[in-house]
């Protein structure tokens, strides 16, 4: 039986988004994403770009929190006028989370509610999803899969582009869009079905696929080798716990819940 | 030679008026001009067009009733996600908007600074920056490919405000943080630069490696004021940090009943030489060690 925490189990499985990606900026924003893009680095997918979450890109991944006796290693420079020069090339895959997601991938960040003018919940802006959605490859990240996330109509306030056909008129390059994965605390998710639709591609140990549809506002599809998302391996967790000496990613999930038997 | 462009607070913020289209530099809760926003907070001027890749600047200036637009990415303090003030004024639906991605704000500052109306981009296509603001084009390429893009307009600026490391009273200037992200552009993009500063130079006098850190030149600037401390309560490499217990306190003014008028009157009011006292001086400034990421 297995220590694992379900965080730590969504950092594996964030990690594979940066598998055979090669050499391009990994950025996962937020801790289980972050860790997820570290681990990838640091086991699968040494050819991987990181940067110290500042300006600067590290040769390891910097571990998260008070950093004590390490040193960062830097290896080049890379502040945020140079990521939009990565961003508009093309070499970066982000996992972010966004506040809404729908059935087309698009995302919203900025505004909730039907009017925009005057929104129910000003979140923080579309920030760079529109720029990264239609430059690079994406990946999201959900701590509480339910369908306030993943809404029954369109999001709010498009701020990440998807594949909804009527967004995209003539003449629009819609060839480097490129969405992956979302990994989210019930299960993995991909843009594998007919048109990009989305499918679970495996479900967290103890659920159902009827309690992911549940709990999402349109229908999903069922990869065809739908699996369970494997659990942390002992070395995985040895590297986790070195990327995160503080347990910064027990706060991440309410009350922290184990990998396997939390489910009821 | 009017070479010396050294002014007050006052004086140099007394140059703008009602209705402009202000720029200020930094991000989110990093590098903020907040000593001449403090200045703003105190004068009389109103229906501001405010351009800023937002943190506290924004939410004050929005709670103090100064913003008729704001043009912006996102408004954050970074460790406190959600700015309240900016928040409430745009619930309430009391300032208009006009929202870019990031990279587009970029493109804006840089096609002002070029005198050019507008600089194209695929970012905005297929988004609802796009569907939600109707002055927004796109543009056909006149060559074979004949792909459409975002026609991003330039983001002219009547004055940009800056805090800058050091200059001299000719307007030379160094930034030496980390990352001192597009306070150059701002500075391109912007008829009137005023310039606050930790360190004020006679005349500054470089070796070349340090004359690397100058990332515009003193032609851009009109107006130079001595403010140390001038970005707190923001994070101000390599100077200090932020200081997230003010930020705290800040943010909680939101929650209680005229606490915007008592932080005013607390922290505003008094004038930046209380204000940096009111803090704890350079002392605390000291204290403020730069965030790990």
């Amino acid at each position: 039986m297995t220590t694992a925490t379900l965080a730590e189990l969504m950092i594996v499985a964030a990690s594979e988004a940066w598998r055979d990606n090669g050499e391009l900026l990994a950025s996962g924003i937020t801790t289980i994403p972050r860790l997820g893009a570290s681990l990838a680095k640091m086991t699968h997918s040494p050819e991987l770009l990181m940067t110290n979450s500042e300006a600067y890109l590290v040769a390891e991944p910097v571990p998260l929190g008070p950093l004590g006796d390490y040193v960062p290693q830097y290896e080049g420079y890379l502040g945020f006028e140079r990521v939009f020069d990565c961003v508009w090339g093309g070499k970066r895959h982000a996992m972010i989370g966004p506040t809404q997601i729908d059935r087309w991938g698009q995302t919203n960040l900025s505004a909730v509610g039907p009017d925009y003018k005057k929104p129910k919940s000003a979140v923080l802006g579309v920030r760079g999803l529109p720029g990264n959605s239609i430059c690079h490859p994406n990946s999201f990240f959900v701590p509480n899969h339910g369908p306030r996330v993943f809404v029954a109509g369109e999001v709010d306030m498009v701020s990440g582009v998807g594949y909804k056909p009527e967004r995209w008129l003539p003449g629009m390059k819609q060839d480097y869009v490129d969405l992956r994965l979302i990994v989210t605390d019930l299960c993995v998710l991909d843009f594998g079905g007919p048109d990009h639709a989305i499918r679970v591609r495996s479900l967290h140990p103890g659920v159902s696929f009827e309690q992911v549809q549940a709990a999402t506002g349109f229908p999903l599809l069922q990869a065809d080798d739908l699996s369970e998302t494997p659990l942390p391996t002992e070395e995985q967790l040895a590297i986790i716990r070195k990327l995160d000496p503080h347990n910064l990613r027990s706060a991440v999930l309410k009350n922290n819940p184990p990998a396997v038997g939390a489910r009821g | 030679m009017a070479l010396n462009k050294q002014k007050t607070a006052t004086e140099a913020i007394a140059h703008l008026r009602d209705g402009m289209t202000v720029g200020i530099g930094g991000w989110g809760p990093r590098r903020k001009p907040m000593a001449l926003v403090r200045e703003i907070l105190r004068s009389p001027l109103k229906d501001l067009t405010v351009v800023s890749y937002g943190g506290p600047d924004v939410g004050m200036l929005c709670a103090a009733g100064k913003v008729k637009k704001l043009i912006f990415a996102f408004v954050t303090m970074d460790a406190i996600p959600l700015e309240p003030y900016y928040r409430k004024a745009r619930e309430s639906g009391a300032i208009e908007v006009e929202e870019y991605d990031e990279g587009m704000f970029e493109w804006g500052l840089r096609a002002a600074g070029m005198r050019m109306s507008f600089l194209p981009t695929r970012v905005g296509l297929a988004t609802d920056v796009l569907a939600k603001n109707p002055n927004l084009k796109t543009i056909t390429s006149p060559y074979a490919d004949g792909e459409v893009y975002v026609a991003m307009p330039a983001l002219k600026l009547d004055a940009a405000l800056l805090h800058v490391n050091e200059s001299d009273r000719l307007g030379n200037t160094l930034l030496r943080g980390h990352d001192t992200f597009f306070d150059h552009l701002y500075a391109r993009a912007a008829d009137h630069v005023i310039v606050s500063t930790e360190v004020l130079h006679e005349k500054l006098a470089l070796d070349a490696h340090t004359a690397k850190l100058n990332a515009f030149e003193r032609y851009l600037v009109q107006s130079v004021v001595h403010a140390p401390g001038g970005a707190h309560p923001t994070l101000f490499g390599p100077d200090y940090g932020w200081d997230l217990e003010h930020l705290k306190r800040y943010n909680l003014s939101a929650t209680e009943e005229g606490g915007w008028q008592k932080y005013v009157e607390e922290f505003v009011n008094v004038g930046e030489a209380a204000y940096q006292t009111q803090i704890g001086g350079a002392e605390r400034l000291a204290k403020l060690k730069l965030p790990v990421f």
